[in-house]
């Protein structure tokens, strides 16, 4: 570790040595360090290359707004690409490779780019791959995709777990640093439930660094008391590595923490994300420090003053030998300061302001440091490190003053409060002239429902660098927040600051001033996307006045890291270009998350087995052991057909069909839903929901009916019995219960509240089993327990009783033109019923058959199936149903809108039958019949399609169902069906019953 | 009703916080107006105790009553007594509009119990279920990961919960998976 220095760092535990490799190569680093300050203390100076140009690029930050260290981490199931070396805790075993190059990371043929940028301007996807057109398809595109992304997408399945965990509380605070923890004890104090969420492991923030005295103590004693002091706080809880991630509507935060990334072989969730209810939202997320803009700003070994200062200070990690720093404020003098102090060069602080004779400069000049003002750089030497800076004036053309050797540089710009989660739900901002920055408008937070803004900021974020205004107003915050949230907050002191006075800083965007292109080209805004301030002022000059437009056009911000670094340099640069007021310009929108969250823990549990609920029947683990073929019906699975040995799907199918057809077998129609409608106005009500009429349906009796929307779209339909006069069992489709029952009470509860009628959904309260075939009565009679016969239980009707000595109440309804009984049981007996059915039908040759025989039989009868036959748009008429729509009721759901022309048209698509030519042929599902000539698009004249279409065992013919424009009235007509690849079937239209039109079979 | 099983038929597991299918249990529907003295003392006869007040709910000798909705109730009373009540209430309310319907054989009810069963259901459960707001007598109806259930305390550190029956294993897996070892964020 040639860079760790003989003492310091407060975070690193020198006596746990831990063991990492990066792009293979074993490396040595320390308990507490990141990955970034591991790779520093290891000389790994250069940790990947830019997107674009495939630049050398190095560890700019020391946080979340790092943009240049991203690496691809851990490796098979837990490979992940783009993480932060910043925010990534190192640990045994931790493995990292470089990203965005090939070969490798020290010889990058991509590197070729950065030889042409000439080739790659702002807009360069927009003005390169217009022409000629074939080529983005064969040639661009491909290209492009290869070398599109920083990162390598993991190829494995991720071996870890994610989850959801939902609080609420009253004040949530986010961020631990000084003003953070100042604020939470300032609500939890008043007994607010108070949560702190920082994203790192340590609470404490720029605080852990940089010096104060506060009420007597030094910052670290400070911190450790805080600490100490809510730990004791029962109504406060404080997580780390938990990042506020997002503040949304309504008081609603997401807090994202990390719980295994440090201890991958750990037990539990990797991340947990947190949905957080608070009434007030403090944010204390602190202020993050500006690059210059100056040539060769990108080569590694340049990094954020405040970077270099913390990798000395908190992991003991010297960035360079010889550092030079250049900066336009005081605060960039504590890293000299902190870098001189820990027996490291620093052979000059460039200072861009004319003067620097505050307490900073002071104590650094008294220290021995050459302090240059009114200079800075005019470029940076070096490539895959810094050799030297070449100095120049501040407000000239960049005429190198002298030359000075250095391995490092220390920038700073300034610094800009991180106003993210305040934005994220429209808090707005204000720029600050002083301190060249936007900062939060109090005045002008986001707002809950009451109209009352929900989020306060609290210390360097609301605006107030130095640390004693800050410490104030995180104070402030705590007390506003815990006020508004109903609590009263505890008299005390003022916090007590003794800290350096700072100088203002000198807004600088430019380095030097009067930069020629030629320098601007090598000054970068955005590190990772790799833009710099000759895009945006190309832009500018193209025309681009928006910030938005400017930020997509030239792809400024728009990386990884959402232009932590670059959003006020780029704007700034853009606002000078124009000669407009940077306020005028404006942002970019900040949207969460913060930083980007691992896609496993938005999706939280759901996957595998708890991806989605599957509904299943009671009698499924039955189907599932007798080789069920599953199909999905709505959010159930049903079996599709029961394959027996040696069967292909096709013959299982038409053995279940001609055994129903011919003897006796058994369907689980459990998944049909059945609604109770019950009250003195129930059969009124139904007789508006359904078309027909249901309110002259007697007691013990069945009724088919149908379900249409306002508009007389037919969506449902089923079998209502009556139960007794005020109570009806509704049975509807299987995907259609829960909307039914939906429909229903929300015409109850909106429109006709008067009507006295309680409904409820009791699909599952019954496991329904369709005993079907020629001997489905003999069955009956064998399970005994009631009378059967036809004259006890004609045709369309039910009773009620006990069958096989099981509470049971059989429907005589068909689906299948079969005799048939539709035997509704108590649904924790369902499996029960179904066994002693099986039993009983032993002698009768009875097997069970799945939805594609129900399918076949249905179809053979003519009988529609809603979602085959519908599709929204179709009205009862349209199937030849409207016997089925009543012409005396007064009024029902859809009455109004069958009187529209447009239903009232004889050339609607109808419902017809169609009979292929060759008998064996089946035609393919959705197959368009079309006619001669072209519509007015020049297309085939399509007049209608295929709905449903099997091969029908019961008749050894293909048969299929069509709405055809004017169906009706084509009987006989042999329509053409062309398919892909220019075959064509040629059917005729018939009627759609297709089998035993009188119902003789059914009616016995 | 002895070939009546429950959904998973009484199976338990047990890792930080142990999840079982709590068997059979009479649940009966029951709507009207919760204000009528009629339906009062209906319920009072069929399980002994009051209308529970919003999401709460109550318990007496014969079972326990649930607050659905501003016109429904769940009364939970033993499996075989289910039919039996639902009889007994129409007859009591008589002409009164109400609707009164078993759907004990729709429901799956799991009990959750140990240390941290309120971090299991939070971390589905999108509501408050820290102590100072969810206790004993409160009921919630509300959504568990993806499905709807509602559920109750029983005793401290135990919850019961019920769910549809087609969704019943789905929500066992899901519970079990919540509650694995090493899972709870020991929050509350």
């Amino acid at each position: 570790m040639r860079n760790r220095l003989p003492s310091g760092g407060s975070l690193i535990d020198r006596s746990t040595p831990v063991s990492f490799t990066f792009n293979g190569k074993e490396m040595k680093g320390h308990k507490g360090d990141t990955l970034a300050s591991a790779l520093l203390a290891n000389g790994q100076t250069m940790v990947g290359r830019s997107f674009k140009y495939h630049r050398p690029r190095g560890v700019m930050a020391s946080g979340a707004e790092e943009p240049n260290a991203l690496v691809n981490l851990g490796e098979g199931a837990r490979f992940e690409p783009n993480q932060r070396a910043t925010t990534t805790e190192v640990f045994d075993g931790l493995t990292a490779t470089s990203q965005n190059h090939w070969p490798s990371l020290e010889f990058d043929i991509g590197a070729l780019n950065n030889k042409l940028p000439r080739f790659f301007p702002a807009g360069f996807y927009y003005k390169t791959f217009m022409k000629p057109r074939w080529a983005w398809k064969h040639l661009f595109e491909p290209v492009i995709r290869q070398s599109a992304g920083l990162g390598r997408a993991p190829e494995e399945q991720d071996v870890d777990r994610y989850e959801y965990f939902y609080v609420y509380v009253d004040v949530l605070v986010v961020g631990g640093g000084m003003a953070g923890l100042a604020a939470a004890r300032e609500a939890a104090s008043a007994g607010a439930k108070t949560l702190l969420l920082e994203q790192t492991e340590h609470l404490g923030g720029r605080l852990s660094v940089d010096d104060a005295l506060i009420d007597g103590k030094p910052s670290g004693e400070w911190i450790s008391q805080t600490t100490a002091d809510l730990g004791a706080m029962e109504n406060l809880t404080i997580r780390t590595r938990t990042m506020g991630s997002g503040v949304f509507d309504h008081g609603y935060a997401m807090g994202y923490e990390r719980l295994t990334d440090h201890a991958p072989d750990t037990r539990g969730p990797r991340h947990r994300l947190w949905r957080i209810r608070a009434k007030r939202i403090i944010t204390a997320t602190g202020a993050i420090e500006r690059p210059l803009a100056f040539a060769g700003n990108d080569i590694p070994g340049v990094m954020l003053a405040s970077a270099a200062r913390d990798y000395a200070s908190l992991y003991g990690v010297g960035v360079g030998k010889r550092t030079v720093v250049v900066a336009n404020n005081d605060d960039a003098y504590r890293t000299a300061i902190t870098l001189k102090e820990a027996g490291l060069e620093v052979p000059a602080i460039l200072d861009a302001r004319p003067t620097a004779d505050g307490p900073l400069p002071v104590q650094a000049r008294n220290l021995g440091i050459r302090v240059e003002t009114g200079t800075g750089i005019a470029k940076v030497k070096g490539y895959k490190s810094v050799v030297a800076v070449a100095i120049c004036d501040q407000s000239g053309d960049g005429a190198i003053l002298e030359t000075i050797p250095c391995d490092a540089v220390a920038m700073s710009g300034g610094w800009s409060p991180v106003v993210h989660l305040w934005s994220h739900c429209g808090g707005k901002l204000n720029w600050d002239a002083e301190n060249a920055m936007f900062a939060p408008d109090p005045n002008r937070p986001p707002t809950g429902a009451d109209g009352q803004g929900f989020v306060i900021t609290a210390g360097t974020e609301s605006g107030d660098l130095a640390t004693a205004p800050a410490l104030q107003n995180a104070v402030d915050a705590g007390r506003q927040a815990s006020r508004e949230a109903g609590f009263t907050p505890v008299e005390r002191d003022a916090p007590l600051v003794i800290a350096n006075d700072e100088a203002p800083m000198l807004p600088v965007w430019s380095m030097p001033e009067q930069a020629p292109n030629k320098l601007r080209a090598k000054s970068w805004l955005d590190f990772q996307n790799d833009v710099k301030v000759s895009d945006v002022a190309l832009a500018a000059q193209e025309g681009y006045v928006s910030v938005e437009h400017t930020k997509r056009y030239t792809t400024l911000g728009m990386a990884t890291d959402q232009g932590k670094l670059s959003n006020i340099n780029g704007l700034a640069v853009l606002a000078d270009s124009l000669n407009a007021p940077i306020p005028q310009v404006g942002t970019t929108t900040f949207r969460p998350p913060y930083t980007p969250i691992s896609l496993g823990s938005i999706a939280g549990e759901a996957r595998g087995t708890l991806f989605k609920p599957t509904r299943k029947s009671p009698i499924d683990a039955w189907h599932d052991k007798n080789h069920a073929v599953w199909e999905p019906v709505a959010d159930w699975r049903r079996p599709y057909t029961y394959r027996r040995d040696g069967e292909t799907t096709q013959q299982a199918v038409t053995r279940e069909i001609n055994n129903t057809r011919t003897g006796v077998s058994v369907l689980d129609a459990s998944t049909l839903g059945k609604i109770l409608v019950k009250g003195p106005d129930a059969a009124k009500f139904l007789d508006l929901v359904y078309t027909n009429m249901m309110s002259t349906l007697k007691p013990g009796k069945c009724r088919y009916g149908l379900m249409c929307t306002e508009n007389g779209f037919l969506f449902d339909d089923g079998v209502v019995a009556r139960l007794s006069e005020d109570e009806f069992l509704c049975h509807t489709t299987s995907g259609g219960s829960d909307r039914v029952h939906g429909w229903m009470e929300e015409w109850l509860q909106t429109e006709w509240w008067d009507l006295k009628v309680y409904t409820a959904n009791v699909t599952e309260q019954y496991a329904q089993i369709a005993i079907v075939g020629p001997d489905a009565r003999k069955l009956l009679e064998k399970l005994g327990g009631m009378d059967v016969s036809s004259g006890a239980l004609p045709f369309m009707s039910f009773v009620e009783g006990e069958l096989a000595g099981i509470k049971a109440r059989p429907f005589r309804i068909s689906f299948s033109g079969e005799l048939s009984y539709e035997i509704a049981v108590p649904a924790a007996q369902g499996q029960a019923f179904w066994d002693k059915v099986l039993q009983a039908g032993e002698e009768f040759g009875i097997m069970p058959y799945g939805t594609e025989a129900l399918h076949v039989m249905r179809a053979e009868k003519g009988f529609i199936m809603i979602g085959d036959e519908t599709d929204g748009t179709v009205i009862p008429q349209d199937l030849n149903l409207g016997w089925a729509v009543s012409k005396k009721k007064e009024d029902f759901i859809g009455k109004r809108a069958f009187e529209r022309d447009f239903l009232q048209r004889a050339d609607r698509k109808q419902l017809v039958g169609l009979l292929t030519e060759n008998p064996q042929e089946v035609l393919p599902d959705g197959a368009h019949a079309v006619e001669d000539g072209k519509n007015r698009y020049g297309q085939a004249n399509m007049i209608g399609h295929v709905t449903s279409t099997y091969f029908s065992p019961t008749l050894g013919h293909s048969i299929a169902m069509a709405l055809i424009k004017g169906g009706s009235g084509r009987m006989g007509e042999v329509l053409e069906f062309p398919l892909a690849g220019g075959k064509v079937i040629k059917a005729t239209v018939v009627d759609p019953v297709f089998y035993d039109k009188e119902g003789a079979r059914q009616n016995v | 009703m002895s070939n009546a099983i429950s959904i998973l038929n009484g199976a338990s597991s047990s890792d930080a916080v142990k999840i079982t299918d709590s068997g059979l249990r009479g649940m009966i529907t029951l709507r009207g107006d919760l204000d009528s003295a009629q339906l009062k003392s209906a319920v009072s006869a069929a399980v002994g105790s009051d209308i529970p007040a919003q999401r709460k709910i109550t318990h007496g000798p014969m079972g326990g009553v649930a607050w659905m909705s501003p016109d429904e109730l769940l009364l939970l009373v033993a499996y075989d007594q289910a039919d039996a009540i639902t009889a007994q209430i129409s007859e009591a309310l008589g002409a009164e509009h109400h609707m009164a319907v078993n759907v004990s054989d729709a429901r799956a009810i799991f009990r959750i119990e140990g240390q941290g069963a309120r971090e299991v259901l939070a971390k589905g459960a999108p509501i408050d279920l820290s102590p100072e707001a969810f206790g004993i007598g409160d009921f919630r109806r509300t959504r568990v990961g993806q499905l709807a259930a509602a559920f109750w305390m029983t005793q401290t550190d135990m919850f019961e919960l019920i769910c549809f029956r087609s969704v019943g294993e789905f929500m066992f897996d899901w519970l079990t998976n919540a509650a694995r070892d090493g899972s709870l964020p020991e929050y509350f």
